[in-house]
């Protein structure tokens, strides 16, 4: 099977699975953004989607593409240390004019983001889709019982707490670094890219990626704001 | 104006494959700067001999940045610090009074040392063999323009010919990827409508011989194409993975 013993169909494999977790990031902070336009707009959202079959078959689906982005990230790794030789090769190693820092750290960057996604489930998933499916209601500390469906106060909630801002806001950062290379690197490694499309592709992916991250980001600043100076 | 500077050389020694290698200091005084750096390297392997210490080995050849022979990692960098040029075509000047330089051979399981500073680089070659031609029986000499190719086809063509096989982009690759030196030899023939016959069978030989010799996954860095002597772009490692995906999308 080419897409498992072949070095393009690993990667190809890479880029399926990462544009769709962009795709899935769109929609994701577009649905966050009514937030701050409306909490019962976000509420509605949240109940819309719930623990109902078409949301549960998009979260088995999520899991699924980003375990599989996961561990060929480790396959890819583990097999290019070993083409390197191991861990430690160079004395003196030197940046070139023109390779991105988050292209080179694109595993520190994804295991930033997965440790930003256990406390961000555990935040939110845990509060909100879990508790439905297990028909059940969270207990929030400072916040008492919180409805599944409840998706503002628990944002308030959090995003109202310095230190909880602060963190969202740095894997927020490391997403962006993550993407701003993997979206362009995404066309490359499935051949929709020239010498004319490379810096067209660079510059869209900076766009599409920088919106997406704001609309997050706003969020989480918005409500930080209200929780302070409102 | 010409000036003579001295400085440390920090080379990197390894009596064979198997041996445990080292740096090695060597003071180096009243270099002029015009020199180039292989011919800096002879001065300093004539003085060892002179001294009866055995030479540092390095490989070299036409010392005009065209047979892809030369390959030193000096300061950090595959064929040192200037750019579109070979370790041949760098020169003392780029260097300054009381610098240490550090030279070390590619780096890399699919080149593996053989002595001091020169590596196997064979598997480019084993490459090629996969399918790096095409097995057209060509007969005589056809008539020049017969088979009508665009000066853009041509361009690109002659661009992705370039490349000398030095394996500057394996060595500067984060992850050992011979992507670049595969896309372009993949290149040189898809481009045109002689190579476009076996275009497909060339990419999935080439990509299979290049797994299995030990090279690494591309992962987009663009080390390689910042570092390459030539400057081939990576627009032909997209153009390389058009041309495997397609294939195994065909079969």
């Amino acid at each position: 099977m080419w897409l498992i013993d072949s070095s393009i169909g690993r990667k190809v494999v890479m880029s399926v699975t990462g544009s769709a977790l962009i795709f899935f990031l769109a929609f994701h902070g577009a649905m966050n953004f009514v937030a701050l336009i409306s909490e019962d707009g976000y509420n509605a959202i949240c109940e819309f989607l719930g623990a109902n079959w078409y949301a549960l078959v998009g979260t088995i689906g999520l899991a699924a593409l980003i375990a599989i982005h996961f561990i060929y990230a480790f396959i890819l790794e583990v097999r290019n240390v070993r083409a390197v030789g191991g861990l430690k090769r160079y004395s003196r190693k030197e940046r070139p004019a023109g390779v991105e820092w988050a292209a080179q750290n694109m595993l520190v960057l994804g295991i930033i983001v997965i440790l930003g996604l256990v406390l961000h489930l555990t935040d939110f998933w845990s509060k909100m889709q879990f508790q439905e499916i297990m028909g059940s209601t969270a207990t929030v500390e400072g916040l008492g019982q919180v409805s599944p469906t409840d998706g503002a106060a628990l944002i308030g909630y959090f995003f109202g707490k310095t230190h909880i801002a602060i963190l969202y806001l740095v894997w927020l950062a490391a997403i962006w670094f993550h993407l701003s290379h993997g979206f362009w690197s995404a066309m490359q490694t499935l051949g929709w890219n020239n010498a004319k499309w490379l810096c067209r592709w660079q510059v869209i992916g900076k766009i599409v990626v920088t919106i997406i991250i704001a609309m997050f980001a706003l969020v989480v600043i918005g409500f930080w704001c209200k929780a302070h100076c409102c | 104006m010409d000036k003579n500077i001295s400085f440390t050389l920090k080379v990197w020694r390894q009596r064979g494959p198997k041996e445990k290698g080292q740096f090695v200091s060597y003071p180096m005084t009243d270099i002029p700067t015009d020199t180039s750096f292989l011919e800096m390297l002879d001065i300093l392997n004539e003085q060892l001999i002179n001294k009866g210490e055995e030479p540092i080995v390095f490989d070299h050849d036409c010392r005009e940045g065209i047979c892809g022979m030369c390959s030193l990692y000096i300061n950090g960098h595959a064929h040192g610090p200037a750019t579109g040029a070979t370790t041949c075509q760098l020169y003392m000047r780029r260097f300054k009074d009381g610098d240490v330089i550090t030279v070390e051979p590619w780096r890399s399981a699919g080149f593996p040392i053989i002595r001091d500073l020169m590596v196997d680089r064979s598997a480019y070659d084993k490459i090629m063999q996969a399918g790096g031609y095409t097995s057209v029986n060509t007969g005589g000499v056809p008539d020049a323009n017969s088979i009508p190719i665009s000066k853009e086809k041509a361009d690109l063509a002659m661009d992705a010919a370039s490349c000398i096989g030095c394996g500057a982009c394996v060595a500067a690759c984060k992850n050992g990827s011979a992507m670049l030196f595969v896309s372009a030899k993949v290149s040189q023939l898809a481009l045109l409508p002689q190579g476009q016959v076996e275009a497909a069978r060339r990419a999935k030989a080439m990509i299979a011989k290049m797994d299995e010799l030990g090279f690494g996954n591309c992962t987009n860095t663009r080390a390689c194409e910042a570092e390459c002597p030539k400057c081939v772009s990576i627009s032909n490692i997209a153009r390389l993975n058009r041309e495997f995906i397609c294939a195994k999308l065909k079969d």
